[in-house]
């Protein structure tokens, strides 16, 4: 499975949605995701991936992981991923 | 109803062994946070914390002592013994018959947990010490004190995570308050310090890595600490018919539930807290001179406090002081309120208040005056102790000078 496929099941999964409604321009709180959620999903990708995802829940968006949609989230795992193998 | 004041106090923690060096160092603004020092710490993201330094429980408790008692118990027991010792009671008959000990705690013996489990599950070892559940259990810091002090009224652990031991004092107080002892020790103690407390924090994704900086545009998130802070509440004819020295008077608490959400705090829910404590000690919010924050500098902590604070005050909450000492002796989780209780004696009995270390940068979201820095002498006739835990459980106690 690619990376975009599996960060986008992910993210469906704690949408609680079909990974075809999640679409690579929506924002997390559009899916209506949560704080909590947020700090879930960032887990699972974590596990999924074996990466750690350098965030931070009290300056989101201080963060060099940008989390603001979808896509941000997959460049984000790409570059990590990128890094782990260099 | 009866009046009741303080008439012991003792600690452990980051910033003193003791009452004396506790405030000296919250006088001075010094910060007992460093590196984190436990097996394991090398696994964590987050390695700093408020560590108590310099302990040496060996020279205190003896051998069958220390294999029964958890890190949390050893430092309920020496903040107790220094509490009781200045109270100068002692119990005995009808008094102790009566008096009793209310304590907070959140996490029980997590040391012991925490070595057991390794023991068990990473060593697979088959066998474990037989105290392993007399230890963790987090009645068992209160059990103590009831033994090594013969307390034999009222006593119990009160569990609400960060406001632990605010409900706790909460709970003694009324019993002072009503007639049904007429002294109760009370306060907290936590010890989370060990590699699997710290790990279970990481996951949340609220620690900082660096530093506790409440109120501060620059904070990133809470940092640990640990120990104890235990206090002798008493009957004021009681105390006053023996002569005791008197800290401060404890005029009334208020307790809320946001029933909003299981981490982010509310501004309602903190905000009745505060007033309630206000109504239930007959006092005019213009006479509050200095709130102990909760503060624990992460994002959502800080602005709903300082917004809470707005709303009660009005335009007085510009005119009083409003500091966090987690900045200096970290979060002591279900201890936090008790060790905090001190500042708040400091400011009404000493006229200091203790500043809020590691702060940066002004937030136009936490406007309030949140004596940055250093500590500063005022006159203070009324504080406030706020605690705000995980689950939206709020409460708040208030202080008046000693009468």
């Amino acid at each position: 499975m690619d990376i975009e496929t599996k960060v986008i099941e992910i993210i469906a999964e704690q949408a609680v949605l079909e990974p075809s409604d999640v679409r690579l321009e929506s924002t997390l709180e559009s899916l209506g995701i949560d704080s909590l959620g947020l700090v879930e999903s960032i887990f699972a990708i974590e596990e999924a991936f074996d990466v750690s995802v350098p965030f931070n829940a009290n300056e989101p968006t201080k963060s060099a992981f940008d989390i603001s949609t979808v896509s941000s989230i997959v460049s984000g795992v790409k570059a990590l991923i990128a890094e782990q193998n260099a | 109803m009866k009046r009741v004041v303080i008439t012991g106090a003792g600690t452990i923690n980051a910033l003193g062994g003791n009452v004396p060096n506790t405030l000296e160092a919250m006088r001075e603004g010094r910060c007992g946070i460093g590196q984190l020092q436990f097996h394991d710490v090398e696994r964590l993201a987050v390695q700093i914390g408020a560590q108590v330094q310099g302990f040496a429980p060996e020279t205190l408790f003896n051998r069958q002592q220390m294999s029964l008692y958890d890190r949390f118990t050893m430092f309920t027991l020496i903040a107790a013994r220094e509490a009781i010792a200045q109270s100068g009671l002692e119990f005995s008959g009808a008094l102790a018959a009566r008096s009793g000990v209310v304590l907070g705690n959140s996490g029980g013996g997590m040391t012991t947990l925490d070595e057991n489990y390794r023991s068990v599950y990473e060593e697979g070892k088959n066998r474990v010490h037989p105290f392993v559940v007399p230890k963790l259990m987090n009645n068992a810091a209160a059990s103590h004190v009831s033994m090594e002090f013969n307390l034999k009224g009222p006593s119990f652990t009160v569990a609400s995570a960060c406001a632990s031991s605010n409900h706790a004092m909460a709970q003694a107080f009324q019993m002072v308050h009503g007639g049904v002892a007429p002294v109760m020790v009370t306060g907290g103690s936590e010890s989370m310090l060990c590699f699997g407390g710290v790990k279970a924090w990481e996951g949340l994704r609220v620690m900082s890595k660096d530093a506790c900086r409440p109120f501060s545009a620059t904070r990133n998130g809470m940092v640990q600490g640990e120990g104890a802070g235990i206090f002798v509440f008493e009957e004021y004819d009681h105390a006053r018919a023996r002569g005791a020295e008197i800290f401060a008077e404890v005029a009334g608490f208020a307790m809320s539930s946001d029933a909003a959400d299981i981490v982010m705090p509310s501004k309602q829910g903190a905000a009745r807290a505060i007033k309630g404590a206000l109504d239930d000690a007959r006092i005019n919010s213009e006479d509050v001179g200095y709130i102990n924050a909760h503060g624990t500098g992460t994002a959502a902590n800080d602005k709903t406090e300082c917004a809470a604070v707005s709303d009660v005050f009005g335009p007085h909450a510009d005119k009083l002081m409003i500091s966090s000492t987690k900045s200096m002796h970290g979060h002591l989780i279900g201890g936090t309120g008790a060790v905090e209780l001190l500042a708040c004696i400091m400011a009404l009995r000493d006229g200091i208040i203790a500043p809020t270390i590691g702060y940066e940068e002004p937030d136009p979201e936490c406007a309030l005056d949140v004596v940055p820095n250093e500590a500063r002498e005022a006159d203070v006739n009324v504080a406030l102790s706020n605690a705000f835990a995980f689950g939206g459980l709020n409460a708040v106690i208030a202080l008046k000078k000693a009468p």
